[in-house]
């Protein structure tokens, strides 16, 4: 391919279709003209025009956490770079892929306050996996292939390149991908084998093991859940997930305990304190996950699969160590296996099975029903029985209580499908993810699973929505509260429900039809499957005011300080009485 | 009171109560980093540290290797096995660093460090300035009637102990660069 020579501008277009990409969510402003004019004169990429910076970001996220590619987003020097970040630090938290391109003030005006300048590459140095402020417009194309291979290799996360804009106008030669450089950045993908071995031994002979699977399983990609599922399938050990896990092994399979963690299953966390052998594949041993460390699983040796080393003895010590993409650690793993003779522990497997199954007994995610108020947990129920058959579902949720009861009460079968805010987790991400899993999926059943106080952060976004007739479901459980910090408050503040609750909430319905969209109002519980089908059926966006039990708190839940076993779980007796309680203090 | 029984003692109101269990003793390690020579890294690797808490005995940084791009950082820092540990993994996985090196467990190493300091003194004081710098094998670099400026390279301890020595002297302002180091042997 002979040298092409073309403005900055260009460049960023041609680079972005060289990647492969398809969709570019963002929001214009003085800094990015350049670039928006030369999206004006292609028809290879789709813009998506956001309401808010912040929900570019979110959607971008939606956008690759379901299709696996990377999302990309383009805005503005400033306070278009500024808003952004919150979505970057979430991309960074649950490693999800993401190039963010900025617009920057000339070059000769760096550093002189001018009008929207901000020391965005200072800003986002923190929060991103690398970045890079372009000064030559020579260098603007390398810098852009080097940041898709440094965002979607390793460990995945988001990157951002800061243009100037005078690099925008500026003529250069641009470097298609394979010509381009790519810096010394090369992870370590396939695990030591002697490790692996060592595993695989400990595996053949644990009586009491537990795979322990998080959010790598599904960057990994399909191939790396299609061998997590065969290896629980061979080995018939049990397996729990972290929150971002969710769908890299089946909820409808056997030999699934739910998620684990403080608001995981009653099974899950026991099974993970008492287990001898924990196989930890792709999560990262997060707090939520843990509860007290000191008393974390006290009895096992425990094997660590991950892309990252930093994670590796980050938090818990590992007896396993093992650095390498999950995929091929598995693959090796499974080969390991079966040339040894595919052996396991049957006979204590058996009383292992039998020991969850009473565990299982507990039914830790019964609740007290209710014939006049909808239950958040019914509610979920509900919109799981009505569209669990749908195999193109993708959920969204924003943060608190809500997502909980999602992560308990809705089942995913397959990865890439639940895109939710797990380690930052960000009130607003919902929404915006939601119409990104759209755009990517325009066929696709999209619901986002929200609270009345996160989907209000992110509320503007409904113009998005209908601009580009993305029918994503919003289905608010509206409790008029802060759920989860009102429930932290009940229980661990002395029932003082400090600005934890919602006021002067708008009309939904109205609200809706404000922007165009449909929305639907349900109180009663015997309304709520008919209003939840009027809601499939609806052909758009559609805002759906869900009016919930207003004092209802997330069980099981492990207390900050706690270990797995010291689960609190819900009571329908202590319910009731916190629901008096409650409604004289609110 | 909480209507739900949260026993007593064992509940922080915080949802961050989770001490770490690895062994606190504290060490100290001097660690090479290698990084591309772009604008921006120093504070990249600066910002690791302040943002996850690590410590920096000493810093010192510049190009080693001009045609390709690369400084060399050597950082000082104290902590637990743990915490050390993670230093050095955070550190290998940012995208500038080449190499990390742990030339306290690595094998002996030399550190070296320069030092300026400056002692204003007359009389008795001058002479006996004197006598300890050639005792440190230190070199005068700057001398007015009042004034030495004394040059002095060697380990940390040694230069502090010549510090140590200068101060009823005279001595007005010390300039450090914090510790070069490399492992010995091929």
């Amino acid at each position: 391919m002979t040298a092409q020579q073309m403005t900055g501008a260009q460049m960023v277009v041609q680079s972005l279709i060289d990647q492969g990409v398809d969709t570019v969510f963002g929001y214009p402003g003085g800094a990015v003209l350049p670039i928006y004019d030369e999206i004006f004169q292609q028809q290879s990429i789709k813009h998506i025009l956001v309401r808010h910076e912040q929900a570019a970001t979110h959607a971008a996220e939606g956008y690759a956490r379901s299709t696996g590619k990377p999302g990309v987003v383009l805005v503005t020097s400033g306070p278009g770079a500024t808003n952004a970040v919150t979505g970057i630090t979430d991309a960074l938290m649950d490693s999800i892929p993401m190039i963010v391109l900025t617009g920057q003030v000339p070059t000769f005006m760096i550093g002189s306050d001018a009008f929207q300048e901000a020391d965005t590459v200072g800003i986002t140095r923190p929060c991103t996996k690398m970045n890079w402020l372009v000064k030559e417009t020579d260098e603007l194309s390398s810098t852009i292939h080097e940041a898709f291979h440094i965002a979607t290799s390793g460990r995945p996360g988001p990157v951002l390149v800061d243009i100037p804009k005078d690099v925008q106008f500026a003529s250069g030669t641009y470097t298609p991908p394979n010509k381009a450089d790519l810096g010394h950045y090369t992870p370590k993908i396939k695990g030591d084998i002697d490790e692996i071995t060592r595993l695989v031994e400990a595996m053949e002979t644990a009586e009491r093991p537990v795979f322990y699977t998080g959010g790598g399983v599904i960057n990994s990609g399909t191939a790396a859940s299609q061998l997590l599922r065969e290896f629980v399938k061979e080995t018939n050990f049990p397996i729990t997930s972290t929150l971002m896990g969710l769908g890299a092994y089946p909820a409808s399979g056997e030999n699934w305990l739910g998620m684990l963690g403080m608001h995981g299953l009653y099974e899950a966390n026991w099974a993970m304190h008492d287990c001898d052998l924990m196989i930890n594949i792709g999560a990262r041993f997060d707090d939520r996950i843990t509860g007290r460390l000191d008393a974390f699983s006290p009895g096992s040796k425990k094997a660590h699969v991950d892309i990252d080393p930093s994670s590796i003895n980050k938090v818990v010590k590992t007896d396993f160590p093992i650095i390498g993409d999950i995929a091929h650690v598995l693959e090796d793993m499974l080969r390991v296996w079966k040339a040894r003779g595919r052996k396991t522990n049957k006979a204590a497997l058996q009383k292992w099975w039998a020991q969850i199954d009473d565990w299982r007994k507990i039914r830790c995610l019964d609740f007290k029903n209710s014939k006049t108020t909808i239950k958040p947990q019914y509610a979920l129920q509900r919109l799981e029985a009505l569209t669990k058959h749908r195999k193109d579902r993708f959920v969204t949720t924003e943060v608190g209580q809500h997502q909980m009861w999602a992560a308990q009460y809705l089942g995913f079968d397959d990865p890439h499908h639940w895109m939710t805010s797990g380690g930052l987790g960000t009130m607003g991400y919902g929404f915006p993810a939601s119409v990104g899993v759209q755009v990517a999926h325009p066929d696709a059943l999209v619901i986002n699973v929200a609270g009345e106080a996160s989907w209000l952060m992110n509320m503007q976004e409904m113009g998005t929505a209908m601009q580009y007739k993305l029918p994503v479901k919003q289905f608010i459980l509206n409790n008029e509260r802060l759920g989860m910090v009102r429930q932290w408050q009940e229980l661990l503040h002395g029932e003082r429900y400090s600005s934890s609750w919602s006021e002067s909430l708008p009309d939904f319905v109205k609200l809706a039809e404000a922007f165009g969209a449909k929305g639907i109002l349900c109180s009663d519980p015997a309304d709520l499957d008919d209003a939840i089908m009027e809601m499939l059926n609806y052909d758009g966006p559609v805002l759906f005011d869900c009016l919930v039990e207003k004092h209802e708190n997330c069980f099981p839940m492990i207390p900050s300080g706690k270990a797995h076993n010291e689960m609190l779980m819900g009571d329908a007796e202590t319910q009731g009485a916190i629901d008096a309680k409650g409604s004289v203090l609110v | 009171m909480s209507p739900l029984n949260i026993k007593s003692g064992a509940t922080s109101h915080s949802a961050y109560n989770l001490r770490p269990v690895f062994s606190d003793t504290r060490e100290t390690h001097t660690l090479a980093v290698v990084v591309d020579n772009e604008s921006g890294v120093l504070a990249r690797v600066i910002g690791l540290f302040s943002g996850r808490g690590y410590n920096i005995e000493s810093l010192t940084v510049a190009e080693v290797d001009a045609e390709g791009h690369r400084s060399r950082i050597t950082v000082v820092t104290t902590g637990t096995p743990q915490v050390i540990e993670q230093i050095k993994a955070q550190l290998d996985r940012m995208v500038p660093v080449y190499e990390v090196h742990d030339l306290t467990v690595e094998g002996p190493a030399v550190e070296r460090e320069l030092a300026l300091f400056k002692v204003v003194c007359k009389g008795e004081h001058r002479v006996e300035a004197l006598r300890m710098a050639d005792i440190f094998r230190a070199n005068v670099v700057d001398s007015t009637l009042e004034s030495f400026v004394f040059e002095i390279t060697g380990t940390s301890e040694k230069v502090a102990a010549f510090g140590d020595l200068m101060r009823p002297l005279g001595l007005v302002e010390i300039a450090r660069t914090g510790i070069a180091a490399l492992s010995r042997g091929a």
